[in-house]
């Protein structure tokens, strides 16, 4: 079907590219400037000396142990929930009965937790753990809260796959454990790239339980290394601003090499 | 069953435990060194008495309701301009998802700078921002919505993206064929077959808008004085600044019965309970 331009959409279109790009363009552009020019200005001027000592600032400041602790407690929560969500997602799909359903029904209601409501109890539970100031004490609140999400998503990609499938499986004989390796994780692989990539995020993003659990530099994670530069590059705008845009590079990254699977695994989280 | 079991134990301890211990402590008092001491309903006669707390119920319900007003009629649009087949559609849409590779903190440590009234945008664009955004109640939960807006909307348009173009295009070829023109077949097909995706995007909407702590924390320090206060704001501050751990505690309690009420609602409207397959003829 062929259709017209649409030029209002277009106008439309290019003004939220103005509200996007124009903070974009001062973030990068505050970045590489020194201190002085900043203050003098302002964040959208082209600027006319171009540094990269800020960045040496936030270096120094040891922001890669931050980086890399950010990454370390992605990848293990990820790890955890596609552990924990993907049995439980089987175990709803192919579960008959009232108790399946209510355990889908207390994940459904989990998707309403806020964490924040629950952050005093959580903080005793983890200290009595001994997990206390260490990066377990992030990651496994931080697991708990992503599995509602997951079970959803896992879940609905799941009962996509038809009956005549697992009724040759059982047919052939397979055990529970063989069809849910050989059927059901390779027929649920998007769904199953929305939970990384949403788990992913959410532990990136992750702010109060990092705030709440750990304390020292050797446990700090990007967010809250950001937090604390306010305080004490609060002044040195540019240097601060440098510590965003460099705590951004590791999803950058994953971007520019997995955009489709980035976007797709996003795309996933509405469902259908 | 048995295959359920490990991921339900592991989220009754961090999920559903907390949940009744919260419960338990709002009636307590606490101050997170000594036991607990049962208090009966103290907190909870001091709760209903403090006007801090309205206020904060308010401004978190401001804060929600605007950023469901702004950002679902945005991203409803910019998601269905981006489904179209378009390349320079979809070059711009890799351009608008770039906010999303900033964690919220990012998010708003760099737009604190950016809305700083001597240094900030406000000192170059005084027209659009006016002296001090956020000097006023009114104009930091503006911000907030606005900072939200920023980050948020590249996600929800990415939902409502993936869903327009798993619309059927016989739909638009028959209305097309009743002569139906672009804006009636987006109210009469386009808006009804996103009906879902509306019901998900607006339940993160609601739970993200419900514990909104760190672009508060980070943006506005719950200032100007305590105009932005939001219910997360105040139950943290209660807890971890004071260490009253007891009132907090009917803080959060009263926090966690307005998300189930709100997901409960939203649930029942999205069908997701009952657990059908929503595959396209089956």
């Amino acid at each position: 079907m062929r259709t017209r331009p649409n030029y209002l959409a277009g106008a439309a279109a290019l003004v939220w590219l103005l509200i996007i790009g124009v903070p974009l363009y001062a973030l990068v552009n505050t970045a590489v400037q020194p201190q002085t020019t900043y203050t003098d200005k302002g964040p959208v001027s082209i600027p006319d000396t171009v540094t990269l000592d800020n960045f040496r600032t936030v270096l120094d400041s040891g922001f890669l142990q931050y980086i890399w602790n950010t990454v370390v407690v992605a990848v293990a929560t990820v790890a955890i929930v596609l552990a924990l969500a993907v049995p439980i997602s089987y175990a709803v799909v192919r579960g008959r009965g009232w108790l399946t359903k209510g355990v889908f029904r207390l994940f459904l209601l989990g998707l309403a937790i806020p964490s924040q409501a629950v952050i005093i109890p959580l903080f005793l539970i983890i200290n009595n753990l001994g997990f206390y100031d260490t990066l377990w004490g992030i990651i496994l609140p931080t697991a708990a809260f992503a599995l509602p999400v997951s079970v959803l998503v896992l879940s609905g990609g799941m009962r996509d796959i038809s009956n005549e499938l697992y009724e040759a499986m059982a047919l052939d004989g397979a055990s529970p454990a063989r069809t849910l390796l050989t059927l059901v994780v390779p027929m649920s692989r998007s769904a199953i790239a929305t939970t990384c990539v949403f788990t992913a995020l959410q532990a990136w993003n992750g702010f109060l339980f990092p705030l709440i659990m750990t304390q020292s530099n050797d446990n700090k994670v990007v967010t809250l290394g950001l937090y604390n530069f306010v305080s004490e590059y609060g002044s040195n705008v540019p240097a601060l601003l440098a510590a965003v845009l460099m705590s951004a590079v590791p999803i950058l990254v994953v971007y520019l090499f997995a955009r489709r699977a980035l976007v797709a695994g996003l795309m996933g989280a509405g469902g259908k | 069953m048995a295959w359920a079991l490990p991921g339900l134990l592991f989220f009754l301890v961090f999920a559903v435990v907390p949940m009744v211990g919260v419960l338990y402590l709002s009636f307590t008092h606490w101050d997170g060194l000594n036991a607990p001491q049962f208090t009966g309903t103290e907190n909870w006669s001091r709760f209903f008495g403090d006007s801090q707390v309205w206020q904060s119920t308010l401004v978190t319900g401001a804060l929600l309701i605007g950023n469901i007003v702004v950002q679902a009629p945005v991203s409803i649009l910019l998601g269905v301009w981006a489904a179209g087949p378009q390349r320079n559609r979809a070059v711009l849409s890799a351009l608008f998802f770039l906010p999303l590779l900033l964690s919220t903190a990012a998010t708003a440590v760099m737009w604190r700078q950016l809305l700083d009234p001597n240094f900030g945008l406000p000192s170059k664009f005084d027209w659009l921002f006016g002296a001090d955004p956020m000097g006023t109640q009114q104009g930091a939960i503006a911000c907030l919505v606005l900072v939200t807006t920023w980050q948020f909307v590249p996600f929800h348009s990415l939902l409502y993206q993936g869903a327009a173009r798993a619309i059927p295009h016989t739909l638009y070829q028959a209305a097309a064929i009743d002569g139906a023109g672009r804006v009636r077949q987006f109210v009469h097909i386009t808006l009804p077959q996103l009906r879902n995706t509306m019901i998900t995007s607006t339940i993160f909407m609601v739970v993200g808008g419900l514990t909104a702590f760190d672009i508060v924390l980070l943006l506005t320090n719950g200032g100007p004085g305590t105009d932005t206060a939001i219910l997360p704001f105040s139950m943290y501050q209660t807890a971890f600044r004071t260490y009253d751990y007891g009132y907090a505690s009917a803080i959060a309690s009263f926090l966690l019965l307005l998300a189930t009420a709100a997901s409960v609602l939203l649930t029942k409207l999205s069908g997701y309970d009952k657990m059908t397959s929503t595959m396209e003829g089956l």
